[in-house]
């Protein structure tokens, strides 16, 4: 691969963008394109399939054999709540090798001080999720306790098919969320999507273990969703 | 800077090194079959001093391929590595898990 296309390759997934290399190899040539960019003659089914399913491959195309490797968007996720559990999750998402964005408009909680070299912004949600939009890639964590904040982003991650979305509380304060997502609008299938309380059952019980117990539910989440229900578009 | 999944990245690695100057190969998982301990796609790049980062198959046969890197990176001629148990150099490298992987070894950046 040449020096440019490894820069455009890298630069593609840094923006959290599709994207697919061709590596015919016989002489060892190789093209990259940008999911929507017209696929070379005779391999778009197979370039398709590898943007859907994520999956590389090797396939015969006009008597050659030819390398596709897609590149698909690293899961991230999304933590409504600059609190003691997102700090730990910072540093444990890291090194598992998602994304991670913290949102909290209470500018007590989400100072850099807190969050050292961490994404993180202190605004509201609905304000930034404008920007920094959620999509199927995209785990939504909510710990705040706080409907006001955690609320909408809960309903948007649910709208957009977001691979996880969890929220911290008791069994009695999700009840009461339950009540009021559904009175907004929200579906029961959606509604039962929630991961609540939040996180694998590994009897936590301090916000670091809470914070493993929330990696590892994202984890299970991401591993065992199903490719055919991400919206066409979406992939 | 901010703690993200790329730091160790094996893409962005090799492209630093191919901005220091630094030759550069990359090995790529193009096929497995049984249980394979990295997917196909995955990604080991090597210079020509034997550096190395990324993985293709979880430490088994990292040492065979980076050596066969090397050579690729002095010859220009990319290859393509077969490893498996039903392998006759299975005494030598080999998968303990059972299963088998071709590799492909190209060297990387212009000319």
């Amino acid at each position: 691969m040449r020096t440019g296309d490894l820069s455009a390759l890298n630069a593609a997934r840094l923006r959290r963008e599709a994207v697919l290399s061709i590596t015919r190899l016989s002489d060892d040539s190789s093209v990259i394109f940008l999911e929507g960019q017209a696929s070379p003659p005779g391999l778009e089914d197979s370039v398709r399939l590898a943007f859907r399913s994520g999956k590389s491959a090797l396939v015969e195309a006009t008597g050659e054999a030819l390398f596709l490797n897609v590149y698909l968007p690293p899961p991230r996720i999304v933590v409504i709540g600059a609190v003691h559990i997102s700090q730990a999750l910072a540093v444990l998402s890291a090194i598992a090798g998602f994304d991670l964005l913290i949102i909290d408009p209470r500018t007590a909680f989400a100072t850099p001080e807190r969050f050292v070299g961490v994404d993180l912004v202190a605004d509201w949600p609905e304000d930034v999720l404008k920007i920094r939009q959620l999509d199927p890639y995209t785990a939504l964590v909510a710990v705040t306790h706080d409907p006001k904040i955690d609320d909408f982003p809960l309903k948007a991650a649910l709208d957009c098919g977001c691979f996880y979305v969890g929220a911290l509380g008791s069994r009695k304060t999700h009840a009461s969320r339950v009540e009021r997502l559904r009175a907004n609008g929200v579906a029961e299938d959606a509604l039962e999507r929630i991961s609540a309380p939040i996180g694998l059952d590994i009897g936590a019980a301090n916000p670091a273990e809470i914070a493993v117990a929330i990696l590892a539910d994202i984890i299970g989440a991401f591993r065992s969703r199903d490719i055919s229900s991400v919206p066409e578009t979406a992939v | 800077m901010l703690q993200t999944p790329y730091e160790n990245d094996p893409l962005m690695v090799a492209e630093r090194w191919l901005r220091d100057g630094r030759k550069v190969a990359i090995a790529t998982v193009i096929e497995t079959w049984g249980s394979a301990p990295r997917p196909v796609g995955s990604h080991l790049v090597i210079d020509v001093d034997g550096n190395f980062h990324g993985s293709v198959s979880g430490g088994c046969v990292e040492g065979a391929v980076i050596s066969e890197a090397v050579d690729v990176i002095e010859h220009g001629q990319a290859k393509v590595l077969d490893f498996g148990v039903a392998d006759e150099t299975a005494w030598r490298v080999g998968l303990s898990c059972g299963g088998r992987i071709r590799i492909h070894v190209a060297k990387l950046g212009d000319a």
